[in-house]
């Protein structure tokens, strides 16, 4: 098993390197046409692929499997503030820019297509993320994953994924055909963020099959206050994205 | 994308709206204040309030864990409110102020009486007497109701200082 681990690791950390060249290979065909792609968004890429697969490859990874709490660090790496650098790096953007018009009218196709319309409201996403975590913890679903490679990898490949479709879907830094009101995302954000405070206390209480009791409470309290400090982040962002869309225009355009 | 939130890209609040949303932004931030200081002081500073207590009822758990995400929201989404008031020049500190108290005190009321005594999601504090605390601290939300409330009707009738109109 261990040594499945190494080659997959070794296959992540290709994976994560060809992630950022290709980023890196469109900022440089993209830029001659347009206006220089910021590096602030560059490094946030950057940051956003190294937490991501340090939550899976390296001495977190390592330790998660036999402690909670290093589990729970790598989870909220994964999970959510990876997933949050990376939607701040506005990497469709960037596609969409680099791509031939013919191919970018394809890709946008797809990003107006209902599946896509589907996953990306705000209730599926939260119901996608936080619904695969009430699953993952309190049914067997956590000590299975540590004894078949495949659930741990899908299970990890889910937690990424619906992170970022959460982020999306709250925050609207790339182009999103299907857009909700502040109003709607709001009230869905809360109730996600409910969800996530009620199982890490869950947790606290009543530990995951094949968790000890001390570690059930440490992981339990850093769930909770870790998922705050970056959902904070993502409050900040959306309320100062409301901010800007209603400024009063006579009192910008006087000024 | 303009237009939402219930306003339609208002150049100015309009009158009728002054008070309502200088109560409400300063409403949601009391809501939200007084949690996080619940949170800082009671929990981590002075370590009285538990994460869990086995007696927590789950509906207990369910609005313990509502009001926690709530509270960071309106926090955040009070102030930007606030400043959205100012840059309207339409902000009325005095309403302001009381929206505040009503918020924390009815919030702090709710948390006192509700979450602590019929849920059981905590206790103020562990191993004495909790019925001084019980008081002080149901006591010290009325107190903020009452205040926020006669400072909200007694600055009913005034209206933002407008500095463009040369008020």
């Amino acid at each position: 098993m261990l040594l499945h681990f190494n080659y997959g690791e070794l296959f992540l950390l290709v994976i994560s390197g060809m992630g950022i060249l290709v980023y890196l290979v469109c900022i440089a065909i993209s830029n001659p046409y347009y206006k220089k792609w910021p590096i602030s968004r560059m490094i946030l890429w950057i940051l956003g692929v190294l937490l991501a697969v340090s939550a899976v490859v390296g001495p977190i990874a390592a330790r998660a499997h036999h402690d909670f709490v290093f589990h729970m660090i790598g989870h909220l790496l994964l999970g959510m503030l990876a997933p949050l650098l990376l939607v701040l790096s506005a990497p469709m953007t960037l596609l969409l820019r680099t791509l031939s018009t013919s191919h970018a009218r394809r890709l946008t196709t797809i990003l107006r297509s209902k599946p896509v319309q589907f996953v990306t409201n705000p209730l599926t996403a939260s119901v996608l993320n936080i619904g695969g975590l009430w699953l993952l913890y309190t049914t067997n679903l956590y000590k299975m994953m540590h004894h078949y490679l495949t659930l741990h990898v899908l299970i990890h490949i889910h937690v990424f994924l619906v992170g970022y479709l959460f982020t999306v879907s709250m925050i609207y830094i790339d182009p999103m055909p299907h857009r909700k009101s502040y109003f709607y995302r709001a009230i869905v954000f809360v109730l996600a963020l409910t969800g996530h405070g009620i199982l890490s206390k869950y947790i606290y209480a009543f530990p995951p099959t094949g968790v000890a009791q001390t570690q059930a409470e440490q992981g339990g309290i850093l769930m909770y206050y870790g998922g705050d400090a970056v959902d904070l982040i993502l409050i900040i962002i959306f309320c100062s994205q409301w901010y800007r869309a209603c400024r009063p225009k006579n009192v910008v355009l006087s000024s | 994308m303009e237009g939402e939130f219930g306003m339609a890209n208002p150049q100015y609040v309009s009158e009728k709206q002054f008070n309502p949303r200088n109560i409400w932004s300063g409403f949601l931030f009391g809501v939200g204040i007084v949690t996080f200081l619940d949170e800082a002081i009671f929990h981590q500073l002075l370590h009285w309030h538990h994460f869990y207590d086995k007696s927590t009822t789950s509906i207990g758990l369910v609005s313990d864990g509502f009001f926690h995400a709530l509270s960071w929201f309106t926090t955040v989404g009070g102030l930007f409110l606030l400043v959205d008031l100012r840059r309207q020049e339409s902000l009325k500190w005095k309403t302001w102020l009381g929206g505040v108290l009503l918020g924390a005190g009815l919030f702090q009321f709710y948390d006192g009486t509700i979450q602590h005594k019929l849920m059981m999601v905590h206790q103020i504090r562990y191993n004495v007497d909790v019925l001084p605390y019980d008081v002080v601290w149901n006591l010290t939300a009325i107190i903020m109701i009452a205040i926020g409330y006669y400072l909200i009707l007694k600055s009913k009738n005034t209206k933002p200082l407008r500095e463009s109109e040369g008020v």
